[in-house]
């Protein structure tokens, strides 16, 4: 999956979980921001990414995760280790 | 100083109709909700008689964190809540700064237990379940999710008393309001529809298995009677001081005047004469009344032979053999948790359109069935003061007395 492909995957699977307006999701926004996580739906978040790429991150992966960028990068990293 | 409690709001999400409106329509036309639900001979019951409401969609009303801790009885109770709250004139501003309280009565989350278990099942991983299954699986599933959605800061506490939970959760907060503890409170029951919910009482033998013609198998007090349908919904009664009530400007619906209790404290699911006279009788004296004054009880009768006759007995002995009695449940089904709140909610309605909805499907009385009023056809009568009877598995047993406001 290159990185467009994780972007609108991403895209897709985030804003029918959280309910918000896929046009919110962009590269710079804050990703606990624009889809207004609290402690709780970072566990829903977890089941969502496992559900859609296949992989589990924890919640030291989390920590370098402020934008939707970072999101990304996170992403292409677990993908090309499960690779 | 005691105070008086009186009723400012009623909600219902029931098979015989979502609202009181199409409630009220079903009670006069003595309309049946019970249908026959395939699902249930596939999954191995013995009888497949239910009555049946649709899981509402709220994603109109509530946000996804609100939704997702949500199963069957929160979906139905905020339905229900929703319309009693919207008839009392409280909104959630009104109650994040005035102290009100829920009192509610729930008890079982089976459908959601099973569904969160075979996620585990399934996936070995108890992160994969999501965050909303603890709040669905728990059974203060109503509270927490009333509670939070409409910023309740009262009392808040799930009562769980099987059959009669909804009746006691009115009695309790009943009591609350009269002691001065509280100004109002949300009170009611909410009933998962689901076929895990039901499937060990199934197993008892002891639902009707006339299922050819579902809505003539519940039948309160006839002799041909062979067992109980189950059902479920929400039904919700807002409660508060006389007050409080009348400084808000609220409509008085009714007024809550005794309540009656005991619990049998013998076997755990066969019905106690001694257990329902007892809950009746104090009742009465709670309320200050004599028996003659009761113009119509609502029946728990489930249409099961042993309860039927039991309850008949009780009543014969304490309230004679004139007063009018109906089962709503011939129509409702047995809508267990939910059931003592909905019957007053029933009860309610007939008291402000002045008739008595009718037993349906009572044909033939039996030994004791045949020794006190029971009412085959819907009749037009003035209800200043009803009584409504609620008993459950364990020896619950629980009655209310619910009277036209007069100030």
């Amino acid at each position: 999956m290159n990185r467009e492909e994780i972007i609108s995957t991403t895209k897709r699977f985030l804003s029918e979980e959280f309910e918000v307006d896929e046009n919110t999701i962009l590269p710079d926004n804050n990703l606990q921001k624009t889809l207004d996580l609290d402690s709780l739906d970072y566990v829903d978040l977890v089941v969502v990414i496992e559900e859609n790429l296949g992989f589990k991150p924890t919640a030291d992966d989390f920590k370098a995760v402020d934008t939707f960028d970072d999101f990304y990068n996170l992403v292409e990293q677990k993908l090309a280790e499960l690779a | 100083m005691e105070r008086r409690v009186v009723i400012t709001g009623v909600g219902l999400y029931s098979c015989i109709g979502n609202g009181k409106d199409e409630v009220l329509d079903a009670l006069r036309s003595g309309r049946s909700g019970i249908i026959y639900d395939e699902q249930r001979k596939e999954f191995g019951y013995r009888s497949c008689l239910t009555g049946m409401v649709e899981d509402p969609n709220l994603k109109p009303f509530l946000s996804r964190r609100e939704r997702i801790g949500m199963h069957q009885p929160a979906m139905y109770a905020f339905m229900s809540t929703k319309e009693a709250l919207e008839q009392a004139k409280l909104d959630v501003d009104f109650l994040d700064k005035n102290e009100t309280g829920i009192i509610f009565g729930n008890d079982s989350t089976a459908g959601a237990v099973i569904n969160t278990i075979d996620k585990v099942r399934e996936r070995k991983d108890t992160t994969l379940i999501g965050s909303g299954d603890i709040f669905q699986n728990m059974n203060c599933t109503v509270n927490m999710s009333l509670s939070t959605i409409y910023k309740l800061k009262g009392i808040n506490i799930t009562l769980s008393a099987a059959c009669a939970s909804g009746s006691h959760s009115i009695g309790m907060g009943y009591l609350m309001i009269k002691q001065g503890l509280q100004e109002r409170v949300v009170c009611g029951g909410a009933q998962e529809i689901n076929k895990y919910a039901m499937s060990s009482f199934d197993g008892l033998g002891t639902f009707s298995i006339l299922q050819d013609e579902p809505t003539k198998a519940s039948r309160p007090f006839d002799a041909g009677r062979d067992g109980l349908v189950p059902s479920g919904g929400a039904a919700t009664i807002i409660i508060e001081s006389l007050e409080s009530a009348e400084q808000r400007g609220a409509e008085i619906l009714g007024e809550v005047i005794g309540y009656g209790f005991s619990s049998n404290g013998e076997h755990i699911s066969n019905p106690n004469f001694d257990g329902q006279f007892r809950s009746l009788n104090m009742a009465l004296s709670q309320a200050g009344i004599q028996s003659n004054q009761i113009d119509y009880v609502n029946a728990h009768a489930t249409s099961t032979p042993v309860g039927d006759s039991m309850e008949a007995q009780a009543i014969h002995s304490v309230l004679g053999d004139q007063v009018p009695v109906s089962s709503t449940k011939s129509m409702t089904g047995h809508e267990c948790w939910m059931a003592g709140a909905s019957e007053v909610a029933y009860s309610l309605l007939m008291m402000q359109n002045n008739f008595v909805a009718p037993n349906i499907n009572f044909e033939t009385p039996d030994e004791d069935s045949a020794k006190i009023n029971i009412v085959p056809e819907m009749m037009e009568k003035k209800i200043d003061c009803f009584l409504s009877n609620s008993f459950g598995f364990g020896g619950t047993n629980s009655s209310l007395i619910v009277k036209k406001f007069v100030k």
